[in-house]
């Protein structure tokens, strides 16, 4: 059994369907990546596995997404907690305008942890996971807003390590950043790894090839190939996924 | 040079004078209030007009405490009561309703700063001081009367400036806090009121220049006794009143004493509305990045 199973999973924004019958299985602690020219489902299909997509109006979805086995849109679901266990990077790094210490311990507060010891070793080991714990531990007071985009996005990822969620679902998590910040993120990504299963869209080739074990190719709301990484980069099978990488698409 | 260089320079000389008028017009009226108001307190003591309790034009007695009392406690009733529920409508339009509903109530809030403010004053006169003298006691006409009066009056700015404030925020905060299972009220709570709490407070403290500021309903409904109210029952003299009530009759030292209050006032006001920009700058600030 995979952690992540879809199956026949169609979602329609009113008339339109942005999503057609995508079946794929993610395995446990990977690197999944999924990649395609912009406007093509990426997103949508990410925000699936959070149920995000839920907050936005005539939204309608087919199909059976299933969490460890479990489908996450039976009624019964814990929409809060299936979120504490899928936790999301946003494409462009979104802290909160408060200090860094509230960042980290935002979503512990949340889920109703008040122990002020247990509080400040999650803050300590969160920072520290994503390598901000030395830079920042003099500045655990400043407004997040003050830090360079690199540091919001570790810290954007701190705040859901305290969570200690499954998987991290990010969506092009490095398009804001330059070369050198993108370089350390996808370093954090592998060290991460062993802790979460990571779901990864991207637009950028070089960055789904670099980082990942197995890619999605996502063409207008369909799954054309899936397989492993250096695979589909080497002997796609599909003749539309050889145009893309190739970059013949468009 | 050419015409249309002659035209621009045309142009901006028009502006500039229009620029400097609407700025003139406001540095006359303050150096009119300064120069008829200041004398008299150096003559007499600026102490003994901030201080003093006794207010006895015709015996050349000007003690202006119970009046800057007065303002004070009114508009400090007037937050207390206005403050939470006007938060409480910006955050349910803004957060809980949909836009359609937003659409809609929000003019209408805005449609009441524009009620003059005598209606509410007569509204006050009519039904809550009645209503306060058969259910508390006392005349009725008191600082309770005028706070709720005046919370009323100040909600339409708190709750229109407190939306644009939450509106203004970035949906990324809203998404990213939900994403980590936050509800709707941890949200508000934990997120969007601190990220949104310069503008808010900008918002208060308009409402707080208004209050201050208010004068015909305070009149028709504070009682005006020249007294420091010792319960939220007793009447009370706001300063913009103690102007109002006089000032057509008011000849010699007593018009100087008047313009005196009016000083006091325009402090009291100029410190507010700075304490308004600084804090929303800090917002313009914040917002980067
Ligand atoms: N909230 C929405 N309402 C309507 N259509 C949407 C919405 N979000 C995305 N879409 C449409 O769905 C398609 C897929 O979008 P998206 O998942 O964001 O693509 P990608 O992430 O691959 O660039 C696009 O055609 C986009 O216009
Ligand atoms: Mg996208």
């Amino acid at each position: 059994m995979s952690l992540i199973e879809t199956e026949g999973l169609s979602l329609f924004y009113g008339n339109f369907q942005a999503l057609k019958t995508i079946s794929l299985n993610i395995e446990s602690c990977r690197i999944t990546a999924l990649i395609g020219p912009s406007g093509c489902g990426k997103s949508t299909f990410l925000r699936c596995l959070n149920r995000m997509n839920d907050l936005i109006d005539g939204v309608r979805i087919t199909g059976r997404v299933a969490i460890g086995g479990r489908d996450i849109y039976r009624r019964e679901t814990d929409l809060l907690d299936l979120r504490r266990r899928v936790g999301m990077v946003f494409q462009r790094p979104n802290p909160f305008p408060l200090s860094v210490e509230d960042n980290v311990l935002f979503g512990l507060k949340v889920h109703g942890q008040t122990d002020r010891k247990i509080l400040e070793e999650k803050l300590q080991r969160s920072l520290e996971a994503v390598h901000l714990w030395d830079e920042l531990k003099d500045r655990l007071k400043t407004n997040a807003l003050e830090l360079t985009g690199e540091q919001q996005q570790r810290l954007c990822i701190a705040r859901l390590a305290a969570l200690e969620p499954e998987i991290l679902l990010m969506d092009e998590p490095c398009s804001a950043l330059d070369p050198i910040a993108t370089e350390k993120i996808e370093a954090l990504m592998f060290e991460l790894r062993k802790r979460f299963t990571i779901v990864i869209v991207t637009h950028n080739m070089q960055q789904a090839a670099r980082v990942s074990e197995e890619t999605g190719y996502f063409l207008l709301g369909e799954l054309i190939e899936f397989g492993e990484t250096s695979r589909i980069f080497s002997a796609p099978r599909d003749q539309r996924t050889e145009d893309y990488i190739t970059g013949r698409y468009g | 040079m050419t015409g249309l260089d002659r035209k621009e320079n045309f142009i901006r000389a028009v502006l500039l004078l229009t620029a400097f008028s609407a700025v003139s017009v406001l540095a006359v009226i303050t150096v009119f209030i300064f120069a008829e108001g200041t004398p008299i307190m150096f003559r007499r003591g600026v102490g003994g007009f901030l201080f003093g309790l006794n207010w006895y034009p015709g015996e050349g007695r000007f003690g202006l405490l119970p009046m800057i009392v007065g303002s004070l406690e009114v508009t400090l009733g007037a937050l207390l009561i206005g403050v939470p529920f006007a938060l409480a409508c910006a955050v349910v339009l803004t957060e809980f309703s949909s836009p359609r509903l937003r659409n809609i109530l929000k003019p209408v809030i805005e449609l009441l700063a524009g009620i003059p403010s005598v209606v509410y004053g007569f509204i006050g006169v009519v039904v809550l001081v009645p209503f306060i003298r058969e259910t508390f006691g006392g005349p009725g006409f008191s600082v309770l009367a005028a706070s709720i009066v005046l919370g009323i009056m100040i909600l339409p700015t708190v709750i229109s400036i407190s939306i644009d404030a939450l509106q203004a925020l970035p949906p990324s905060y809203r998404e990213g806090a939900l994403a980590m299972g936050a509800t709707r009220w941890q949200t508000v709570r934990m997120v969007l009121l601190p990220s949104a709490r310069s503008g808010i407070v900008a918002s208060i403290i308009l409402g707080m220049g208004r209050a201050v500021g208010e004068t015909m309903a305070v009149i028709m409904i504070a009682g005006n006794a020249a007294a420091v109210p010792r319960t939220p029952l007793d009447p009370v003299r706001t300063l913009t009143s103690n102007i109002a009530l006089e000032m057509s009759y008011a000849s010699g030292e007593h018009r100087e004493a008047l313009f005196a209050t009016g000083v006091i006032l325009f402090v009291i006001i100029m410190v507010l509305n700075t304490l308004a920009n600084a804090s929303s700058s800090r917002r313009a600030r914040g917002k980067r990045g």
